[in-house]
């Protein structure tokens, strides 16, 4: 197996990652990223809504377009940074510091760098349910990828679980790209995420079927159907059941953070219900427990692409600093601006949950 | 069959017309799809939803995260088993299969390592 080395590697190419690798380039790093998908951008090349946030992190422009803009700031960093689509990082070595990766399915390499970022991302959660596991159910995260990516109709008719920001923004693109959203069913007695999304399908007529939860997906090969159930106040089921007409079961359940590598590297990990799994605890700087790992974006906690964007700056400062790249001075600046960009994006009553999940795995310093 | 794309659409515009197009077989059939494309998209289009059969229960099972993370979407491609068909790109002459089971891993030599 060949051996390639690099200063920084960056694991995972999405917000998190592509803003780590340009904050380390332009403090004079050599970074490669790697990414396991054909294109760069992770979830953010999905994305056609408005984002919200501030303007620093580019408040109303669509997802694929803030992606447009870290493209262009690699490119002007091209002579530091090396980029490896289809290239998958498959494991850690503890004891040479060693992560292979793959490219495709079955060319291999041991990639040995100074210090690595991790940006893997999240994946998509399933809620258990007679017939769950038959095509046709789907993860919001993929029919995304059909069809604002690949321009490929996800089907005729579909019914959405979960009414969260995911659920409902996810419903809009469906009818934007002309399929039909036959509704979204939604646990809890009212929708989780932005009222402007719920009024936007609603206005289209699209129920939401509040307190409600998905029994069953019907079909024998493929799903043909769902039986959904109305809940009792108290969340127990055995109210009024009604069949779905359906060819696709949408699933937008939630994410959970993808932290394989930061286990088998060692690091301190802890379940923080508020960042949607098991996260590894870090420092202000965003680095692990091990002295040569930093993490950004999803991998570190659920959140939004705006604060995985500015985690990735943060990751991406101290790995670079960490090589002894840029001065004290200027990462220092650099540092308290973005720290104070991250606390903008989290304050107000929608950044409380994620005010203590961030407080409950941070580490003010770890022992040298 | 024809491939079900998004031919209008308020924001994007996907430029399928000037994609290449190439031909590959599912299961012996011939199909059609865009080059460098995932696999997974070009079957989905054409209408394929199942991909793999599981091992011990023998159910159908098809694409899920597209995001290579899940395995729902393994599939024999030219000999090789567990291919993630949703970021493994569709060249011209692919010979894609349902994968039963887990599949055979195959030697270094098969490799041609």
């Amino acid at each position: 197996m060949s051996v390639r080395t690099t200063e920084i590697l960056v694991i995972g190419g999405g917000p998190a990652g592509l803003s780590a690798a340009i904050e380390a380039a332009t403090l004079g790093a050599q970074v490669t990223v790697v990414d396991s998908d054909l294109k760069l951008g992770g979830q953010l090349i999905k994305q056609t809504h408005k984002f919200f946030g501030s303007k620093d992190e580019y408040a109303g422009t669509r997802g694929y377009k803030i992606a447009d803009i870290l493209f262009d700031d690699l490119r002007k960093n091209a002579d530091r940074i090396e980029i490896l689509s289809d290239c998958t990082a498959t494991g850690y070595y503890p004891e040479d510091g060693t992560v292979t990766c793959m490219i495709g399915e079955e060319s291999y390499f041991r990639m040995q760098p100074k210090k690595i970022v991790v940006a893997t991302g999240a994946q998509e959660r399933l809620i258990p349910f007679p017939g769950n596991d038959l095509p046709g159910v789907y993860g919001a995260g993929a029919v995304q990828t059909l069809m604002n990516v690949y321009g490929v109709t996800p089907g005729d008719r579909v019914l959405m679980v979960g009414a969260g920001n995911i659920g409902l923004i996810v419903s809009y693109q469906l009818l934007q790209a002309g399929v039909q959203v036959c509704g979204v069913v939604e646990f809890m007695p009212k929708v989780g995420g932005y009222w402007v999304h719920a009024a936007k399908i609603r206005r289209l007529g699209v129920p939401i079927y509040l307190q409600h939860t998905i029994v069953e997906a019907l079909g024998e090969r493929t799903v043909t159907g769902a039986i959904i159930e109305n809940l009792a106040p108290d969340c127990t089921p055995g109210g009024k059941r009604t069949t779905i007409d359906c060819d696709i079961i949408c699933m937008a359940v939630g994410l959970a953070p993808t932290c394989e590598l930061l286990w088998q590297a060692g690091c301190d990990m802890k379940f923080i219900p508020q960042l949607c799994g098991h996260v590894a605890l870090r420092d202000p700087s965003m680095r692990t427990s091990h002295p040569d790992i930093w993490i950004a974006g999803d991998a570190a906690g659920i959140e939004e692409a705006s604060s995985a964007m500015v985690e990735g700056r943060i990751a991406g400062l101290g790995a670079a600093g960490a090589c002894g790249h840029g001065t004290p001075e200027e990462r220092k600046e650099r540092f308290a601006h973005y720290s104070e960009r991250l606390a903008d994006l989290r304050a107000g009553e929608v950044g409380e949950k994620i005010r203590i999940g961030v407080s409950a795995a941070g580490v003010q310093k770890w022992e040298e | 069959m024809a491939m079900r794309l998004i031919q209008e659409h308020p924001i994007l515009d996907f430029e399928h017309g000037k994609k290449k197009k190439v031909r590959f077989t599912f299961d012996g059939t011939e199909m059609e799809g865009f080059e460098g494309e995932p696999i997974a998209m070009a079957l989905h289009a054409g209408g394929v939803r199942i991909y793999r059969e599981t091992p011990e229960m023998k159910r159908p099972r098809g694409f899920f995260c597209a995001i290579g993370k899940c395995s729902s979407c393994f599939m024999v491609v030219d000999g090789v088993p567990n291919v993630r068909t949703c970021i493994i790109p569709l060249r011209e002459g692919m010979s894609v299969e349902t994968q039963r089971g887990r599949g055979e891993v195959r030697s270094e030599e098969e490799r041609g390592v």
